[in-house]
């Protein structure tokens, strides 16, 4: 060992500009933002639901307006972007042994997009 | 040899002469490499051939002795197990591991990691103690399956070079280590969980990752040390609910 080994200084905020794998990182990361807007904007609706009538029309035409849509729109491309990343890593966090040998991953993950989708599903058939 | 096809490729590497140097440089050499060579054979050319002061750590050439671990084009790789064919542009450049300080050239400083290491007990505590004459501690091949992917870890710390949080936060006890401790924690033969959960599952623990899983895309021996420490995550939360909801259930 020698008494002057030298440091690399990394940067605390462009670090992960150096490789695709962190930037993908990051993509997971900035994308729950967007849920996070989303879930202000659905108390927003709470708030003018117990308002009153007319505060929740206004709401509601207000979500059909372009902007409603598009941010809508770009959260749902956020979400989806944001649940496949995660979807993606669960067999790593949940591995699954029956017997000798674990389940593998594809079906794992598949059991959410299925999962996912019977949901998704369920919420639009019954909000209709 | 003649026969065998041979490319010019041109090493540039990374050199720090902690004697007269106040920072790294680039050095460039070029080196006849034949196309079946490794980055490590290539650096065995440069040492033998064109500069005996080169530094750098090896000793097995085949992926089990984990010494070679250094950046290749940027990526963390063992020297003995990345191939001059996959680089074809000619240009190939080598660094030190990222993320460890550099003792000289190639060679990083690993204290930190083997402190960590030892800190999480990476080795069988087993339940009761019982005497040799009383046998051996049995367990079922599903048992072994369990852990035995991170039994193939050989402490090379690409994990560590690819991992931003340990960049970020030097003091995270980082990929290997807590893998290690996941390996003996799901170990049917070991009771030393309890003694290792105060260290991983601390604040520079397992807590500090945030599930990058760039520690299991390098990994040379697909040990998936991104999966364990999510999986310690999943159990000390656990650990925490039947503390906090059901005191009961704790011895």
């Amino acid at each position: 060992m020698n008494s002057k080994p030298y440091v690399r200084e990394v940067s605390k905020t462009t670090w992960f500009m150096s490789h695709p794998r962190y930037k993908r990182y990051m993509a997971r990361e900035v994308t729950c933002i967007f849920i996070f807007a989303y879930t202000f904007l659905l108390i927003w609706g709470l708030g003018c639901l117990a308002d009153s009538r007319e505060s929740f029309d206004a709401f509601v035409q207000a979500l059909g307006s372009p902007l409603g849509v598009l941010f809508n729109v770009v959260v749902l491309i956020a979400t989806v972007y944001h649940s496949m990343s995660w979807f993606d890593v669960t067999p790593q966090a949940m591995p699954i042994q029956i017997g000798e040998e674990f389940v593998a991953g594809n079906i794992i993950v598949n059991a959410h997009y299925g999962a996912w989708a019977v949901v998704s599903l369920i919420i639009l058939f019954w909000g209709m | 040899m003649s026969e065998l096809q041979k490319r010019q490729i041109q090493l540039e590497v990374l050199r720090y002469n902690p004697e007269t140097d106040t920072a790294p440089r680039y050095q460039t050499y070029s080196v006849p490499c034949l196309e079946e060579w490794v980055v490590l054979d290539a650096l065995n050319y440069i040492k033998d051939h064109l500069d005996p002061t080169l530094s750098y750590r090896w000793s097995c050439h085949m992926a089990v002795c984990g010494s070679c671990g250094m950046m290749v084009n940027g990526e963390p790789k063992l020297a003995c197990k990345a191939f001059i064919h996959e680089y074809q542009e000619g240009q190939i450049k080598v660094e030190p591991m990222a993320n460890f300080p550099i003792e000289r050239d190639l060679v990083t400083s690993v204290e930190d990691f083997i402190t960590k290491l030892a800190s999480v007990k990476p080795y069988l505590i087993p339940k009761e103690d019982k005497p040799v004459s009383a046998g051996e501690f049995k367990q079922t091949p599903a048992e072994l399956k369990k852990f035995k992917q991170y039994t193939l870890c050989i402490n090379c710390m690409l994990c560590y070079a690819a991992c931003p949080q340990y960049a970020l936060v030097p003091e995270f006890l980082g990929p290997a280590a807590i893998s290690m401790a996941h390996r003996y924690n799901q170990d049917s033969r070991d009771g030393g969980r309890d003694q290792r959960q105060e260290v991983i599952a601390s604040d520079e623990g397992v807590w500090e990752c945030s599930f990058v899983g760039a520690c299991s895309e390098v990994c040379p021996k697909h040990v998936d040390p991104a999966g364990a420490l999510q999986q310690v995550k999943v159990a000390s939360t656990i650990d925490w609910y039947k503390e906090h909801l059901m005191p009961w259930m704790k011895k």
